[in-house]
């Protein structure tokens, strides 16, 4: 079922002022604090990038780092991440220019519909941070679980190797 | 000033552009020509598909989407081609019902085939009106100018010249067209301007950059789901947990701790309003409903083959016979045979649907979807708001990518009819289990081979036979009630197509049948098994037994499986691509599987072809088998691809690349799940597709460039004879003959008791 655990909890007081600090902005919203984050960024900060794809942490669509850490915003409660700096795809560029992972993927012509490309661009943001020169099989290790439909695997691959030679 | 391709500020104009004129540098016109305002969006028009900026530059109007294929740059490059603009001066508006004429949506693989066929057509008519206007500007004749860069230009003296933007920039073309009486795909426009020859092209051929590739990377563009209307509420529909039930009472008590619901109901279909997102998506799951008691309409996925074999026959069809089948068979030395089985799949697209139905309060309404074919989806969703279809415009945004007749259209009837209910503006999005659970899905089939062969050796009689469900319970043009889940929810009368198809190909037997059979559909009313369009319909199913029987066929007949190939293939372009993929590949001959086995790895090499829709493709797999676990791995994969004429190869390329992938993944991973009661393919778990330690360790693609032949299709093609060459590597990697799809760890793994 889609984020049972957050949505069952039952509260007395349903909606709470929240601290968010995402892309390098603090922000308070008002929100239940059981709400998973990724209804925050999209619904309460306008946010485009993350994407709700199943509700089940299953896809990747909805993925921001969370210190650094890819996570999956569809299934964390809003209420965890005070304290805790949230990094969407938009905010990984810098001085207006994109991040050589995104770089890559524009290099390498990689999305076709782009629907699920948080959970990719991110996660290979990651991985590049703690292991700058990954194996073809530390990528595919890193980005397993992710899902693509329109089969851009084999292209994501070469994009992430490109980005590690950026 | 230029023509905005923003769709916000095109919103602005409610479906009219409307341009000042501005020439640039200020230089007087010394003619005017063209019309002011944009002449009505009609077919017969050249308006209605190319304009040209007051700087020179174009914009073309595309009545079909791309969905990340790159079709619309190929269509705007053969635009650009024929008006002699550099690519970068070319703008294209695709998928708008308020901007172009209805060419169909994505449809087919005809994006580039028939679609920027058509605006290629119209854009050198454009060129041509572009040089009248130009002799009368210049005052020289028509035949002594030349086109180039955007400029009309003296073939004596280059010095005389006038560009495209002061001739008629900022104005709309005033002629017309010969229009073939078709809309949707078939669309055709001609004038007097001829296209050019291939010798002299400059923009085809190339390959640029795609323009959305950039948006998407850096999250900047919108999707459906980002659009947001005024006074907007959010809507989540609520399926039945049996199929065919429908909801007897709702519990309103059950969600009135959420501040704002609204529960909508109208017969069998049942949804929730609220203002905020989340609170419709905790009202969707709190709100206790008693649904009616039906019967469980399925036999449950485990015995679909055998409920296929045993159906009644609804309707049959066929290709028409070559020579005296019965009487080879009769006469035949051997007879072999097989039967393979295709289950029900799913689109799963990557998003669940969503769709934005906007209420202009004037009688109008707005459609946002990411369905493959707005012109048609706005329809159905006018249908669905009571209102006549020219008072809903249609707007495509980019959705999760679409391969046929997914859950976008039900998406954008339901929000249709969630906004007439409420009266509000709506946008909807479905769960996942509503998008994997009740998308319309590709139909389960059973397909019989059988060979007759003589007493040397040679195979004298084929006969080929499909029985399943039609491809066509719902139609792909979503713009009827009956062809929607909100209609069919709703009891409007159905209207299914009973349809079928046979394998494309070119064998030359001397006795050859193909036939099909088509059965009733499981549950005939808002089945989450309802057969529809899912990427190359039918294609995979039916060419994985093709295929693998003619592998099977030239083991038989003691033949290595691409010689067998190159003996009976009739036409030089089929016989073009199996060789290019074999030899790329470097194919190793051999006449039974070879079994190559080191440890617990067995490695093989499988070959098969189809021809769709003119385009012809041949697929070398190289897999390594786990005899341990069952476990195939594509590690190599070769294709070999000709689809006439290349507009732009590196986009060609990589929808060939996303063909390998997603069919890596049908063959592989893919069959939906159902017990009696209901789909149980819900989610990304129940519905597994490929996982990037999955995707193969190389890819090679030989792309075979026929300038002289019109471009056919590339987004379905692979897909075709793909399950074929997996099944027959495996095949050659272990002895097993897998026949039925998805070839799981189990299954393979059955194969070797």
């Amino acid at each position: 079922m889609e984020g049972d655990a957050p949505v069952c909890r039952k509260r007395r007081d349903p909606v709470a002022k929240i601290d968010l600090n995402v892309d390098g902005k603090a922000h308070v919203i008002d929100a239940d604090p059981a709400m998973p984050l990724l209804y925050a960024l999209r619904d309460d900060l306008g946010l485009k990038n993350p994407r709700f794809g199943c509700g089940l942490a299953q896809c990747g669509a909805c993925t921001v780092l969370v210190d650094g850490v890819p996570m999956r915003s569809c299934v964390m409660p809003v209420e965890s991440m005070t304290g805790r700096k949230v990094t969407t795809l938009a905010g990984i560029q810098k001085d207006g220019k994109p991040h050589k992972v995104q770089q890559a993927f524009i290099d390498e012509q990689v999305p076709q519909c782009g629907y699920c490309l948080n959970g990719w661009v991110m996660t290979s943001v990651a991985l590049l941070e703690s292991n700058p020169q990954p194996t073809d099989a530390q990528i595919r290790e890193a980005l397993t679980g992710l899902k693509c439909r329109c089969g851009t695997h084999i292209s994501m691959l070469r994009a992430v190797k490109r980005a590690a030679q950026a | 000033m230029n023509i905005q391709v923003n769709r916000r500020s095109l919103l602005a104009g409610a479906g009219a552009l409307s341009v000042s004129v501005v020439l640039p540098g200020g230089k007087a016109r010394a003619a005017v020509f063209g019309a002011d305002k944009r002449p009505p969006l009609i077919p017969q028009n050249l308006s209605s598909y190319v304009s040209i900026n007051a700087d020179g530059s174009a914009v073309c109007y595309w009545g079909k989407m791309d969905m990340g294929q790159g079709t619309d740059l190929g269509s705007a490059q053969m635009v650009a081609e024929e008006l002699d603009l550099p690519i970068e001066r070319v703008a294209i508006l695709q998928g708008d019902t308020g901007t172009s004429v209805n060419q169909g949506g994505a449809s087919g693989s005809t994006g580039i085939q028939m679609g920027g066929t058509a605006l290629a057509s119209a854009a050198a008519e454009a060129r041509f009106q572009l040089v009248q206007m130009g002799s009368k500007h210049l005052n020289i004749p028509a035949d002594q100018l030349r086109t180039e860069n955007g400029a009309v230009i003296s073939k004596a003296d280059a010095a005389k010249k006038v560009t495209y933007g002061e001739l008629i920039g900022g104005r709309w073309f005033d002629t017309q067209l010969e229009w073939n009486n078709q809309i949707g795909n078939a669309l055709f426009v001609k004038g007097a301007g001829t296209r050019k020859p291939v010798a002299e092209h400059k923009v085809i051929g190339t390959s640029p950059l795609r323009r959305d590739v950039p948006p998407k990377v850096t999250g900047s563009g919108d999707f459906v789901v980002d659009i947001k209307v005024p006074g907007m509420v959010h809507a989540r529909v609520i399926r039945p947990p049996v199929a065919g039930a429908s909801p007897v009472s709702v519990d309103e008590g059950s969600v009135k701790d959420i501040p704002g619901v609204q529960i909508v109901r109208e017969q069998a279909f049942l949804a929730v309003v609220a203002p905020r997102e989340y609170d419709v998506v905790k009202a969707a799951r709190q709100l206790k409903v008693t649904w009616s008691d039906v019967k469980p309409p399925f036999p449950g996925n485990a015995k679909i083959y055998d409920h296929i074999r045993a159906a009644p026959v609804l309707m049959k069809g066929g290709d028409k016979p070559v020579g005296d089948v019965e009487a080879a068979f009769r006469n035949a030395a051997k007879v072999i045979e097989a039967t393979y089985e295709w289950p029900f799949q799913s689109h799963a697209s990557m998003g669940p649907a969503c769709a934005v139905v906007e209420l202009k309060g004037n009688g109008e309404a707005v459609l946002y979807t990411g369905s493959q074919k707005p012109h048609f989806t706005a329809e159905g969703a006018a249908a669905m708001l009571g209102l006549p279809k020219d008072k809903v415009r249609g707007i495509w945004v980019p959705g999760p990518g679409c391969y046929g007749r997914n859950d976008a259209g039900d998406a954008a009837a339901d929000a249709g009819l969630i906004a007439k209910l409420t009266g509000k503006s709506v946008r909807l999005i479905y769960s996942r289990a509503d998008a994997t659970g009740w998308d319309p899905k590709g139909p389960a089939s059973v397909h019989k081979a059988r060979a007759a062969i003589d007493k040397d050796g040679n195979v004298t009689a084929w006969d080929f036979g499909s029985k399943g469900f039609s491809r066509l319970d719902v139609n792909s043009n979503e713009s009827a009630p009956h062809d929607n889940l909100a209609g069919q929810m709703t009891g409007v009368a159905l209207k299914p197509t009973h349809i079928f198809n046979t394998p494309e190909e070119s064998y030359g037997f001397a006795n050859k049948r193909k036939t099909w059979e088509t059965i009733p559909p499981l549950l005939d009313r808002a089945s989450p098994l309802r057969g529809a369009h899912l990427r190359d319909p039918l294609g995979p199913q039916i060419h994985f037994a093709s295929e693998s029987f003619i592998d099977e066929a030239a083991f038989a007949t003691n033949t290595d499986p691409v010689a067998f190939r190159m003996k009976h293939l009739k036409e030089p372009r089929d016989l073009a691509v199996v060789k290019a993929a074999a030899d790329k590949a470097g194919w190793q001959p051999r006449t039974a599987a070879r079994k190559q086995q080191t440890g617990d790895v067995a490695r093989g090499q499988g070959v098969a072809y189809a021809q769709r829709n003119g385009t012809r493709v041949a697929v070398v797999a190289e897999v390594e088998v786990n005899v341990r676990s069952g476990k195939v791995w594509a590690r190599k994969v070769t294709v070999a691809h000709d689809c006439g004429i290349i507009i732009n190869p590196k986009q060609l390329t990589m929808t060939i690349e996303g063909n390998i992938a997603q069919s890596l993944s049908r063959c592989l991973h893919e069959e939906v799940k159902f017990n009696d009661k209901n789909v149980t393919s819900v989610d990304w778990e129940t519905y597994p597709i490929l996982d990037m330690v999955e995707a193969p360790e190389s890819v090679e693609i030989v792309l075979i460039n026929m300038p002289n032949i019109a471009p056919s299709g590339a987004g379905e093609g692979t897909m075709r004879p793909f399950a074929a060459a997996v099944a027959n590597a495996i095949y050659d990697a272990t002895g097993v003959r897998i026949r039925q799809a998805p070839f799981t760890p189990e299954r393979v793994k059955a194969g070797f008791v």
